[in-house]
């Protein structure tokens, strides 16, 4: 998880902005933002210097590519030297580096713990979730590349609209038929129908999967392994009902639906949450031909 | 949007090094099926032999008996249809959802396995052809 301490030289500022102005007032906040200016070139050198005689560093290796700019149209590897501390993860690394060394430098991030899924990207030759991998983990230089099997539109972002529209694809909501009789009746869960599905609901949408599926990369309509994961969350939930079920099933044995799945296990392995999707679609799979092998 | 281009070795075959044990079985799975494949042509032409008469076989069989590349091809081919069997039961575990978490210890098993038996059948396949 990502350990940075958020900087705080903002609010100082605006909090002088916001008070009422005269004349003197406005020199005496001229001259204390002037010294906070000052204190803050002052600690960022410190910080530099202190970076450079600080023999750890870590060497990032990232990819750049910007369409709308004459001049960075060709993909290149851009290094950069980070200043390693304890617990560093690679988005921590990536953010130090735009920050100190290049604002252009484009990547998505938001909750840095693992929960948003938004920083998945192709760290040393894997799809990894950025925050939570840890720079102690990696070998030097630390490559870091946009998702494989995606269009890149700047630097490190990719274009998610497809990943989403398989998503949306198998309707990952929950739906029945079969509601309670009272108005005020809940649907309840067993506990094992629960732990069934537990797995399968820690899904965060980050793509890694997808990316790392060769079969993903050449059939553009097949599901993909978080969208099969997603229906088999919502498939194998009892509280949908069988007609549901049926209708779930009728969305995934189609031809570009569980059958494209060749166990390469790949999207297993990647998954930052560790979800068994492989064994989730063999499931799915043994769903579907016991839904249409009927010998009894 | 985004503008479409190659990203070249980021995006094809060329990132094998970075292959985990699953893509590897799958890689090997589709060589071997291939292998087979195309010596189930040689096999019926050379079965087809006994058509003509028992002595054309006798004949084709014994030369190319004769031969040391096919001697050496014969280990090749047993352990291409080793691998592939003990990889097919290995898939056959993993359709059935048992093992999943071992299934790259099973590649590695079948792996090992096939290697042993090429190994082993060196003698019976090269027997005779230095003499």
């Amino acid at each position: 998880m990502s350990t940075q301490l958020p900087d705080q030289t903002e609010d100082e500022s605006s909090a002088g902005e916001a008070e009422p102005t005269s004349a003197a007032q406005e020199r005496r906040m001229a001259k204390k933002r002037e010294r906070a200016a000052e204190r803050d070139e002052k600690r960022q050198a410190e910080e530099a210097e202190a970076a450079l005689a600080d023999e750890e560093t870590y060497h990032l290796k990232v990819f750049r590519y910007d369409p709308e700019i004459e001049g960075k149209k060709e993909p290149r590897f851009d290094d950069f030297h980070v200043p390693y501390h304890k617990g560093m993860t690679v988005l921590d690394a990536l953010m130090y580096a735009r920050d100190t060394y290049d604002s252009s430098l484009t990547f998505r991030h938001s909750c840095r713990q693992a929960v948003c899924g938004s920083d998945a990207m192709f760290v040393n030759g894997r799809q990894r979730l950025c925050c939570k991998t840890q720079l102690s983990d990696l070998e030097e230089p630390v490559r870091i590349e946009p998702l494989p099997h995606a269009e890149v539109v700047k630097d490190l972002v990719v274009d998610m609209e497809h990943f989403y529209d398989q998503m949306e694809a198998v309707e990952p909501y929950f739906q029945t038929n079969d509601l309670p009789d009272g108005e005020l009746e809940e649907q309840r869960q067993s506990r094992e129908n629960r732990e069934k599905v537990k797995m399968s609901t820690r899904c965060i949408w980050c793509g890694a999967c997808m990316s790392s599926c060769n079969i993903a990369a050449g059939d553009n309509e097949y599901l993909g392994p978080a969208a099969i994961n997603k229906a088999y969350r919502f498939t194998m939930d009892e509280r949908e009902g069988e007609d549901m079920k049926q209708q779930r099933l009728e969305i995934l044995e189609q031809e570009h639906g569980v059958w494209r799945c060749q166990t390469q296990f790949s999207c297993t392995e990647v998954c930052p949450k560790d979800i068994p999707l492989t064994e989730h679609i063999q499931e799915l799979k043994r769903e579907a031909v016991k839904n249409n092998l009927k010998f009894w | 949007m985004s503008q479409s281009y190659n990203r070249g070795l980021i995006e094809d075959f060329g990132r094998w090094r970075e292959f985990s044990a699953g893509m590897w079985a799958w890689v090997f799975h589709k060589f071997t099926g291939w292998v087979l494949v195309g010596y189930l042509f040689t096999h019926i032409a050379v079965l087809s032999t006994a058509l003509q008469s028992p002595d054309a076989y006798t004949t084709t069989i014994q030369s190319l008996e004769s031969l040391l590349v096919v001697r050496i091809l014969e280990v090749g081919l047993l352990s291409v249809a080793v691998f592939h069997i003990l990889n097919g039961l290995r898939l056959l575990f993993v359709d059935l959802g048992v093992g999943l978490e071992a299934q790259d210890k099973s590649f590695y098993a079948s792996l090992l396995l096939t290697g042993a038996i090429a190994v082993a059948s060196v003698p019976t396949f090269l027997a005779g052809v230095f003499g």
